[in-house]
């Protein structure tokens, strides 16, 4: 699978790394809702090493879209939460009209 | 839904979305690779004003190191001349300086780390942009319309999402940057008219001037020890030639004046 960390780029990463994963997405996803920063925190630190370590570059001539996309490793929660509200990436930014 | 997968799929809407008004897919192509073009100006620039900001932020740094060593030394200054007092308050207002100090160190090490990463972000578009060009080209010559539309949509969505990327890392470095432009503008500010002295402890023209009086006490006092000594030496000569102590001019015409009485006196 193809996992995007924001500011990083993408990675492919193993099948098997996927349950890790996902579970440490729900733990995110958890601390988002709760607010709690120091879950936050390290649900996404942990996501993140994971990806780096276990995942190789996708080259730069290779054009695909990512299954996951992690935010900026140094992200807070109130950036995440303008990133889900939806239009929060504008259009400008994906440089379309 | 989880985070992850939300963040993917509204990435992947936009793409979409923009797809969906594409009349011509090969014009897709040579849209996209425009705004890409543009995309990497504008990285290109936000790494520029990062880098602004980051040196501005060092010259206030070298700034406030001065006023912080120059505080030192006047701690020590005041220690020396028995003045503990003095050199407390002169070490407070350091220690508030020194704050002010390790905070900008702070922003400082944000600012380069947000320079940095934008500096590769920026490397990583421009091979991305490189790249797609070869692929447009080779898409556009190689494949009939069908089988183009897979290939465009394909590269379309995969650059769609660096530029999403990008786009984002560019707003955040400017965000920070102009959160520590406000900073540096309130900082530039109080350096220049002084004030931080005052803000910091509001004790520190209090503390030079005295130190200053101290100073100049001291020298004073050698001036006149000098002055007593010069006095001493010459004292008979200058107390007979000017004993009202007049200007030299005036002073020889009373030596004259006194000399009359004296020889009329004599007479």
């Amino acid at each position: 699978m193809i996992v995007r960390i924001l500011g990083e780029g993408q990675f492919q990463v193993a099948e098997d790394v996927a349950p890790k994963l996902t579970a440490l997405d729900a733990e995110l996803d958890a601390a988002v809702h709760k607010s709690d920063d120091a879950a936050f925190r390290a649900a996404l630190g942990a996501a993140v090493r994971l990806v780096r370590e276990s995942g190789t570059a996708v080259p730069a001539d290779t054009f695909v879209t990512a299954d996951f996309i992690l935010p900026f490793s140094d992200a807070t929660i109130d950036e995440v939460r303008k990133l889900l509200a939806d239009g929060a990436i504008g259009g400008d930014s994906v440089g379309l009209p | 839904m989880s985070v992850m997968k939300r963040v993917s799929l509204i990435f992947r809407a936009k793409a979409n979305k923009a797809l969906d008004r594409m009349e011509d897919p090969r014009e897709t192509l040579d849209y996209s690779y425009q705004q890409q073009v543009e995309m990497l100006t504008r990285v290109r620039r936000g790494v520029a004003d990062v880098a602004t900001s980051r040196k501005r932020v060092e010259l206030q740094m070298n700034s406030l190191q001065k006023e912080v060593d120059r505080r030192d030394n006047q701690a020590r200054d005041a220690l020396s001349k028995g003045r503990e007092d003095l050199a407390r308050a002169a070490l407070q207002n350091k220690a508030g300086l020194q704050g002010q100090l390790n905070d900008l160190q702070g922003q400082y090490a944000n600012l380069q780390e947000q320079e940095e990463k934008l500096t590769v972000a920026s490397q990583r578009l421009q091979s991305r942009v490189d790249a797609f060009r070869t692929r447009k080209e080779t898409i556009k010559a190689t494949y009939t319309a069908a089988e183009a539309q897979t290939r465009i949509n394909e590269a379309f969505s995969g650059i769609s999402e660096e530029m999403g990327d990008v786009g984002l890392a560019i707003q955040r470095a400017e965000d920070k940057t102009a959160q520590m432009q406000a900073r540096a503008g309130a900082i530039d500010e109080l350096l220049a008219s002084g004030a931080l002295e005052d803000h910091v402890g509001g004790q520190q023209d209090a503390i030079q001037a005295e130190l200053d009086k101290l100073g100049a006490g001291n020298e004073v006092e050698s001036e006149l020890a000098r002055m007593k000594g010069e006095l001493e030496a010459s004292a008979p000569r200058q107390i007979e030639g000017n004993p009202n102590g007049d200007s030299s001019a005036n002073g020889s015409e009373a030596t004259r004046a006194a000399e009359q009485p004296q020889a009329g006196d004599g007479s």
